[in-house]
């Protein structure tokens, strides 16, 4: 039956309920925990921005690396950047088909958003630490 | 009928294709699923000049400067304008899944209505912004 060459079964409805794979959901969820902290972040963020709008390079450097704003930033930061590889992972995987560029998309993916979120997080504490 | 029998096509390829979006009219949920999507995108791209400018001051004051007019130019308040409202409207159209995840607001008119209140809400929290932005300038 499940070898019938005609048969409608897809693959994945052949090994179904053969056994668990224990993992499956932690994206979808890992989406929903980064989406909870990144409202109270985002609203941080956007008020941090505005408060240095307009402002010359010391108060900038200054304000960028005192605690309480460093550490908004970076928490800002780290999460919005996961967040952000797990929304473009979906995107990636509801629009690519095809097998070589669907892994090669997810790989630039993965590369691009730690290549950011290091980048970021880097001149944070740069900016905290000299 | 012989023919069908030994055609070995995957299952897959087989099965029945659900319509896609080119098959619906046009609705505001939809459009405002579309464009969740692509101020997502819109975002993940625009990390890199978040990157470039916290680069810059960390750089030195030359960096910087150069940042700063680049991004304060006609061109770069546009894109960050763009920038800003991408941000509002993903942020609402997060707490707009938040509700549905909750089982409410999916229903008709609600849906809607939510809809209509993530594009105004994104709206205006942009221009809020702004007019703080060069009131503070």
């Amino acid at each position: 039956m499940a070898n019938d060459p005609n048969s409608m079964r897809t693959t994945v409805r052949q090994v179904r309920y053969l056994g668990s794979a224990k993992s499956g959901t932690h994206e979808a969820w890992h989406m929903r925990l980064t989406s909870l902290a990144l409202v109270p972040l985002t609203i941080a963020f956007v008020w941090i921005v505005l408060s240095l709008v307009g402002k010359d390079y010391n108060t900038v450097v200054k304000a960028l690396g005192s605690p309480a704003i460093a550490i908004l930033m970076l928490l800002f930061l780290l999460t919005s950047v996961y967040h952000m590889m797990l929304g473009m992972r979906t995107i990636i995987e509801d629009y690519i088909h095809g097998k070589h560029a669907k892994t090669w998309a997810l790989v630039a993916n993965t590369f691009f958003s730690i290549c950011v979120g290091l980048a970021c997080v880097y001149a944070v504490l740069r900016l905290s630490f000299t | 009928m012989a023919e069908a029998k030994t055609r070995t096509v995957s299952p897959e390829a087989r099965r029945p294709l659900s319509p896609h979006l080119q098959i619906y009219r046009p609705m505001l949920t939809m459009m405002m699923s579309i464009v969740h999507r692509v101020t997502g995108i819109a975002l993940y791209v625009g990390t890199l000049l978040l990157a470039w400018w916290l680069i810059a001051a960390a750089t030195d004051a030359r960096a910087f400067d150069t940042a700063n007019s680049v991004l304060t130019s006609i061109l770069g308040r546009l894109v960050l304008l763009g920038f800003t409202w991408s941000l509002f409207h993903h942020l609402l159209g997060g707490i707009r899944h938040f509700i549905w995840d909750t089982g409410r607001g999916m229903d008709h008119p609600q849906r809607e209505y939510l809809a209509q209140a993530t594009l105004i809400g994104g709206l205006v929290l942009t221009a809020v912004v702004w007019v703080v932005a060069y009131m503070v300038r």
